[in-house]
């Protein structure tokens, strides 16, 4: 037998927190040890109560509190299935698949690493800020948004490391795209990290190619299983079409035909 | 103690309850959430003579109770199944059928000439039923003679269980189910999908990428049940039940109905578990309805005389 690394739980919702007309952060409990979890893995979230939502919703790791035994889950209300969980009352059981997916590769020793996401992308950045924090490996976040409401969980991430902020309004940190932000221009980085929609994942990949930056993306394709076995959620790479969902949602941008 | 044993036409399942191709990967997928040994069978991911890359992205459409997929039998290729995966599953304590499909009638031949070679798969699903390729696949499947024609030759070069997935995409599956059992299938499996569309309204695009695809899911169960009781009181060979089953007693359905066995489909991206709680299910059903073997189920529907089916 293998050994077990993804499991079904029923986990108890102890948090939902509203943080934007569009964004929740629900926090799940168990009584017994969450499994290991790594920074760009994901849960596949079964919502009831949501007449047309058939399928899981694949939703990035946002966090794992080890103290409380928490995984935190931040939650763009996109469609009626998300609209549906983000409105589960706190004491519901919430049952997941998790994890899920590969995850971020750590950086080589003395390697300057950046954080870069945009919108709810910004999820899985949170728990990989604070492992390379853990490690003693300095951590800067560059956050992008349309305007300063949209930044999300900024008090988190100043925990773990250096945040820059850009906002395409000028409502917050530097007005433009994260591409556009100065600390670019000040700093060296060696080794890029993002996650976040897509054209902005695109216009980043292609600043880190022309610099020569190790650069990894998390993807989000449509998802039916989440566990390899429909074949759905597959990206077009240059190793042929593969499975965001195993052999992803974390690819190096060489790999991929963008 | 209720006898779960089926005997498909000499192959024998410690239960009816199988998972469908393309929704249960090579098992391995699976392992983490249930044992695998636990199950009556598994058929693999549809496998073809050379490898395919399947249609790009988006290949999947979410719909009500169920699902659009445009997968396009992407895999490595027959070669690759049985050098890399084979070595894999073979130990696994179930029967593990091989999906073939193919281009030609002759490719649907050396597929299973491949197959045939490996001690451990006992038998392969003819798959003449994919909607989601633009040669063979569901153009042999929806004609009585193309369908005569791919399943004789592949009879003829394959000694072991033939089962032939039938498409529901047809006006008569009586009459494609005969001309598959005159060719000389061992057993018959049925739904397919159904092709299906979807359409983004406020972008006034299809949402796949080949435009059409494959229904599945819970919604199509209702079809499905109607097709299989239509094939099995035209066949004499035993019939595989599969479309929408999400739930023991769903499977049931399809066994009153007439099939000897199911497959359990898109409820396996549902619930990863689902599989060996249906057979859960169908043990506690057989001991609250006085059955002691589950092959008292098959065809124990009743009709009576007030209920005529007006097609037949």
């Amino acid at each position: 037998m293998q050994e077990v690394t993804s499991f079904i739980l029923d986990l108890e919702l102890v948090e939902n927190r509203s943080i934007h007309a569009q964004y929740v952060l629900m926090k799940f409990h168990d009584n017994k040890p969450l499994p290991l979890m790594k920074p760009g893995q994901f849960a596949q979230v079964r919502i009831d109560g949501s007449p047309t939502t058939y399928l899981r919703r694949p939703i990035s790791i946002n966090f794992i509190d080890t103290l409380n035994n928490e995984i935190w889950l931040l939650v763009q209300k996109i469609g009626d299935g998300t609209k549906t969980l983000a409105k589960t009352p706190v004491g519901t059981k919430v049952n997941m698949i998790l994890p899920l997916g590969n995850s971020f590769s750590m950086p080589k020793p003395n390697e300057f690493v950046l954080l870069i996401g945009g919108g709810v992308g910004v999820a899985p950045l949170l728990l990989l800020g604070k492992q390379l924090h853990d490690q003693q490996i300095p951590v800067k976040f560059l956050l992008g948004a349309r305007s300063s409401s949209d930044l999300l969980e900024l008090d988190e991430f100043s925990k773990y490391g250096m945040v820059y902020t850009t906002t395409e309004d000028g409502s917050a940190g530097e007005k433009g795209y994260v591409t556009q932000h100065s600390v670019l221009n000040s700093c060296v980085f060696d080794r890029i990290y993002t996650c976040g929609p897509k054209p902005m994942m695109q216009a980043v990949a292609n600043y880190a190619k022309l610099r020569g930056i190790a650069c990894e993306v998390s993807l989000e394709n449509l998802m039916a299983c989440g566990i390899g076995a429909c074949l759905c959620c597959v990206e077009d790479t240059r190793e042929g079409h593969v499975c965001a969902c195993t052999d992803g949602p974390v690819f190096n941008t060489n790999v991929l035909k963008w | 103690m209720v006898d779960l044993k089926v005997n498909l036409n000499g192959l024998e399942f410690k239960n009816p309850v199988l998972t469908a191709s393309g929704t249960f990967g090579y098992g391995e997928e699976f392992t983490d959430f249930f044992d695998l040994s636990r199950i009556g069978g598994i058929i693999v991911k549809g496998t073809t003579l050379r490898s395919r890359e399947g249609n790009p992205y988006p290949r999947m459409a979410e719909t009500a109770s169920g699902m659009l997929n445009a997968v396009g039998l992407q895999n490595k290729g027959v070669k690759y199944f049985a050098e890399s995966i084979y070595p894999r599953i073979k130990c696994f304590d179930t029967n593990v059928l091989v999906n073939i499909s193919g281009s030609t009638v002759e490719e649907y031949a050396e597929t299973a000439e491949v197959i045939q070679l490996l001690d451990k798969i006992p038998g392969i699903e003819l798959n003449i039923s994919c909607p989601n390729v633009k040669q063979g696949g569901m153009s042999f499947g929806i004609t009585a003679s193309g369908a005569e024609k791919v399943v004789s030759a592949v009879r003829k070069v394959y000694k072991k269980h033939l089962m032939v997935k039938l498409s529901p995409n047809v006006t008569n599956i009586a009459e494609i189910a005969k001309a598959v059992e005159f060719a000389g299938a061992d057993s018959i499996s049925l739904i397919n999908t159904i092709l299906g569309m979807a359409i983004d309204a406020e972008r006034r695009r299809p949402l796949l990428s080949t435009v059409t695809g494959g229904l599945s899911g819970a919604c199509i169960k209702p079809v499905a049940l109607r097709m299989v009781w239509q094939t099995a009181k035209a066949v004499k060979i035993p019939v595989v039940g599969l479309g929408g089953i999400s739930s023991a007693t769903d499977a049931i359905e399809f066994l009153l109905a007439g099939a000897s066995a199911i497959q359990v489909g898109t409820a396996n991206f549902i619930d990863p578990a689902i599989a060996p709680k249906i057979v859960d299910g169908i043990v506690a059903y057989c001991e609250r309805q006085g059955f002691k073997s589950v092959v008292e189920l098959t065809d124990a529907l009743i009709i009576d005389e007030r209920q005529t089916d007006c097609r037949n």
